[in-house]
C-alpha cells in the first residue's frame, strides 16, 4: 500500500504544480494579453467583475506576486475559478459542471470501450500471428497517426452527411427538452454513437499494438510452454498469457489518457457535442481566460483521478506490488 | 534476426571501446552494415519513401504551387468548386486553390514537425541520461519532472499557452516548435532513464569508470552510442507527436489562420461545414497528408523498434511454413527458443 501512497503523494504535487503553472503563463506572456481584453470588456460586463478578473489575473493589481498565488490557490481550492466573460454572468466552474457530464459520458465509456476491444484484439492478433490478422496492424498504424478529427470528418460526412444514418452533430435533438424518458435516452444513444465510435476507433489502435507487442513477447515464456506442455487447452494457455501481458498496458494507462482525451475533445467540437471540448473552443474563440483556464485544471485533475484509478487496479491485479510494501 | 545478432554485436563494441579510440569503434560499427541492413524491412522502405516524398514537397511546394494559396483565383460565387483540370483539387468557399494550399503549407507542417523533435529530443537526452547515470537525488528530481509533464494532458496545457499567446506568436515557426517541444520531451527522456540505468552498470562502464575517465565521457562515448536506436525512436515519436499536436492547434485556430499549414486548412473546411456539405476535396488532401505523414513516422518507428526487439516482427510462423514444419517437432504456434536474442554479457563476439 505504500506504493500507492505514494501516487497518491505525486498526485497531489503534480496538480499544485498544474496550478502553479496555470497561475504563471498569463504573467509570463509578453503584451499583457488580459489587460487588451479587460480594456475591450469594459462596459459590457459590470465593473467588480472587471475589477475582480483583474485581481485573478494580476494586472492593475498592487498586491505582490505571493499573496496573488495564496488568493488564487484559496480560490481554487473552494472551487471558484472565476466569472467566465463569453458566458457572462455564469459563474466558471457553472458553465465546466454543464458541459462536464456529457463529456465524462461520450469519453469515459468510448474509453472503456476501447480498451477493452483493443485489448482482446490485441490477444487475437499475437495469438494468430502469421495469420491474416497481421495485416490489421499497418490500418491500426493509420488509424494511430491520423488526427481524431480527420476520422471525425470522414464519419460525418460518410455515415452522417450522405448515408444520413447519425444526426450531424449536437448531444440531443434541439426540439427535444432534456427528460428522464426513453425517446430523450435514445435520443442521446443515437447522437453520441458516431463520436463514440470515433474515439474507439482511435483509441482502440493504440491499445491493440501495445498488447500484440507484450503478448508477443509473454507467449515465449518458459510458463506459456509449461502450461502447453502440461496439454493445457489453448484457450487456457493464452488466458494465462493475457493475464500477464495486460499488465503493461494497465501500466501504460497513464500516458494514453492524455492524448485520448486531446484527441476526444477535438472530436467533441468537430460534432459540436456540448461537452467540455465545445466549450473549450468557445472560450478559445471569445479570448475568455479564466474559462480556459478553468478547463485546464479540471481536465488536469480528471486525468490524473483517472490515473489513480489505473494505479489501484494495477495494484490489485499485480501481487508484486503488495508484497514490495 | 541477422540485425538483431548486429545490433547486440554493436553494443558489445563498447566494450573494447574504454581502450580504444572510441571514434574507430562507431566506424566499425557503421562500416558493418548496419545502415544497408535497416531497409529491408517494408515497413521501413514504405516509411523511409513516403517521408522522403513530404520533405521534397516542404523544400519545393512554395516554389511549385501554381497559385498564391490565400488568393481567389475567380469570382463567381462563394460554392466550392469540385476538382477540374484548372484547379486539381478544387476550390475552397473563399476560392482558393486547395491543391496550392497543400503543396504550401507543408513546409511549415515539417519545420515546426522536425523542430520540436529535435528540441525534444535534446532535452530528453540530457534529462534521461543525466537522471539515469547520476541516481540519487538528481535522479528523483528530474524524473519527478518527467513524470510531471507526462500525466499533464499536453493538448489543454498547449491551448492555455497558445491562447495567451499575443497574435503575432501563433505564425512563427521556431515559438511554435518550442512551444510544443516542451510537453512533447518527457516519454523520451524516461525511456532513454530506464536505458541508461541498465548500462550503468554494465562491466565496460564499470572500467571506463575504474580506468578513470571523466564522467561526461563515459556518458558521451561509453553510453550514448549505445542510446542510439532509442534516441533515434524517441525521436521520431516526437516528430510524430508534434505533427498531431500543431495541426490540433491550427485546427482550434490557435494558430494565424494565414499561416497556410495542413492544420489551417482544416480549420477553415470545418469553419465552413465543409464536412457535412460534402466538399470533400477540401479537407480529405490535407488531412490524408497528415495521415500519411504521420504514418510513415510510425511504420520507421515500428522499423526501429522491430530492430532492438525482433521478437515484435510480424509474420512468425506463417501458415506456409507451419505447413513445411508440419512433420518435426517445431511448435506450431508459439516459437519457443527461435529468438536468437545476443545478450550484451554472452554475445561478445564480434
Amino acid at each position: 500500500m505504500r506504493i500507492l501512497g505514494r501516487r497518491i503523494v505525486f498526485y497531489l504535487i503534480t496538480a499544485l504544480a498544474a496550478i502553479t503553472v496555470d497561475f504563471f503563463i498569463p504573467r509570463m506572456m509578453p503584451g499583457n494579453p488580459v489587460e487588451a481584453i479587460l480594456a475591450h470588456l469594459q462596459g459590457q460586463i459590470s465593473a467588480s467583475t472587471v475589477k475582480s478578473l483583474a485581481v485573478q489575473f494580476g494586472v492593475q493589481t498592487k498586491e505582490g506576486l505571493l499573496g496573488q498565488y495564496l488568493n488564487y490557490l484559496n480560490n481554487i481550492l473552494h472551487g471558484n475559478f472565476g466569472i467566465s466573460t463569453s458566458y457572462y454572468p455564469s459563474s466558471v466552474s457553472s458553465v465546466i459542471k454543464g458541459a462536464l457530464p456529457w463529456t465524462l459520458g461520450l469519453v469515459g465509456v468510448a474509453t472503456i470501450i476501447s480498451f477493452v476491444l483493443g485489448t482482446v484484439v490485441g490477444v487475437l492478433v499475437a495469438w494468430r500471428r502469421g495469420s491474416w490478422l497481421d495485416n490489421l496492424l499497418p490500418a491500426m498504424t493509420f488509424f494511430q497517426a491520423a488526427p481524431y478529427f480527420f476520422i471525425a470528418f470522414l464519419a460525418l460526412e460518410l455515415f452522417a452527411a450522405r448515408l444520413g444514418w447519425f444526426p450531424t452533430g449536437r448531444a440531443y435533438n434541439q426540439l427535444d427538452f432534456p427528460a428522464l424518458t426513453f425517446p430523450f435516452a435514445g435520443d442521446v444513444l443515437s447522437h453520441a454513437a458516431l463520436p463514440a465510435l470515433t474515439i474507439v476507433v482511435c483509441s482502440a489502435a493504440g491499445w491493440i499494438v501495445g498488447m500484440r507487442n507484450v503478448m508477443v513477447t509473454t507467449m515465449d515464456e518458459d510458463y506459456v510452454l509449461v502450461a502447453q506442455a502440461k496439454g493445457l487447452g489453448k484457450r487456457r494457455v493464452v488466458w494465462y498469457a493475457a493475464r500477464n501481458a495486460v499488465l503493461p498496458s494497465v501500466a501504460g494507462f497513464s500516458l494514453a489518457i492524455g492524448f485520448i482525451v486531446s484527441g476526444a475533445l477535438l472530436t467533441e467540437i468537430v460534432f459540436s457535442y456540448p461537452g467540455v471540448g465545445w466549450i473549450l473552443l468557445q472560450a478559445v474563440n471569445n479570448r475568455d481566460y479564466p474559462l480556459l483556464q478553468g478547463i485546464f485544471l479540471i481536465i488536469t485533475f480528471a486525468v490524473l483521478a483517472a490515473n489513480l484509478a489505473a494505479d489501484f487496479v494495477y495494484v490489485m491485479l499485480d501481487p508484486r506490488t503488495r508484497q514490495e510494501a | 534476426m541477422s540485425a538483431i545478432t548486429d545490433f547486440g554485436a554493436a553494443s558489445a563494441d563498447g566494450a573494447p571501446a574504454a581502450a580504444g579510440p572510441p571514434p574507430t569503434a562507431a566506424r566499425t560499427r557503421r562500416g558493418r552494415g548496419r545502415r544497408v541492413r535497416l531497409p529491408k524491412s517494408p515497413k521501413i522502405i514504405f516509411g523511409l519513401v513516403t517521408l522522403g516524398v513530404f520533405l521534397v514537397v516542404a523544400v519545393i511546394g512554395p516554389w511549385i504551387a501554381p497559385y498564391s494559396p490565400g488568393a481567389s483565383v475567380s469570382t463567381t460565387n462563394g460554392v466550392p468548386q469540385p476538382p477540374s483540370a484548372a484547379h486539381w483539387l478544387g476550390t475552397t468557399q473563399l476560392q482558393q486553390d486547395v491543391f496550392s494550399q497543400l503543396l504550401v503549407g507543408g513546409r511549415s507542417m515539417l519545420v515546426v514537425a522536425f523542430l520540436s523533435g529535435a528540441i525534444a529530443t535534446v532535452l530528453s537526452v540530457v534529462v534521461g541520461v543525466t537522471a539515469g547515470y547520476l541516481t540519487g537525488l538528481a535522479d528523483d528530481l528530474l524524473s519527478m519532472l518527467a513524470n510531471f509533464f507526462l500525466v499533464l494532458p499536453a493538448l489543454p496545457l498547449l491551448i492555455v499557452i497558445f491562447g495567451f499567446l499575443p497574435a503575432s506568436g501563433g505564425s512563427n515557426d521556431l515559438l511554435i516548435g518550442v512551444i510544443i517541444a516542451i510537453t512533447g520531451w518527457a516519454f523520451g527522456a524516461r525511456v532513454l532513464r530506464a536505458q541508461t540505468l541498465s548500462l550503468r552498470s554494465r562491466d565496460y562502464v564499470d572500467s571506463a569508470r575504474l580506468v578513470g575517465e571523466p564522467t561526461w565521457r563515459i556518458i558521451g562515448f561509453e553510453i550514448l552510442p549505445n542510446l542510439m536506436p532509442i534516441v533515434a525512436s524517441s525521436f521520431l515519436f516526437t516528430v510524430l507527436y508534434a505533427v498531431g499536436t500543431y495541426t490540433a492547434m491550427a485546427f482550434l485556430g490557435l494558430i494565424n489562420p494565414e499561416h497556410w499549414s495542413w492544420g489551417t486548412m482544416l480549420f477553415w473546411a470545418q469553419s465552413a461545414n465543409a464536412e457535412i456539405s460534402g466538399w470533400w476535396w477540401w479537407y480529405l488532401p490535407p488531412g490524408l497528408a497528415v495521415a500519411f505523414l504521420g504514418t510513415s513516422l510510425a511504420l520507421l518507428n515500428f522499423g526501429i523498434d522491430e530492430f532492438i526487439n525482433p521478437r515484435l516482427r510480424a509474420g512468425g510462423l506463417t501458415r506456409k511454413r507451419v505447413k513445411r514444419y508440419a512433420a518435426g517437432p517445431v511448435p506450431r504456434r508459439f516459437q519457443l527458443g527461435m529468438t536468437p536474442v545476443v545478450r550484451l554479457r554472452d554475445g561478445g563476439q564480434p
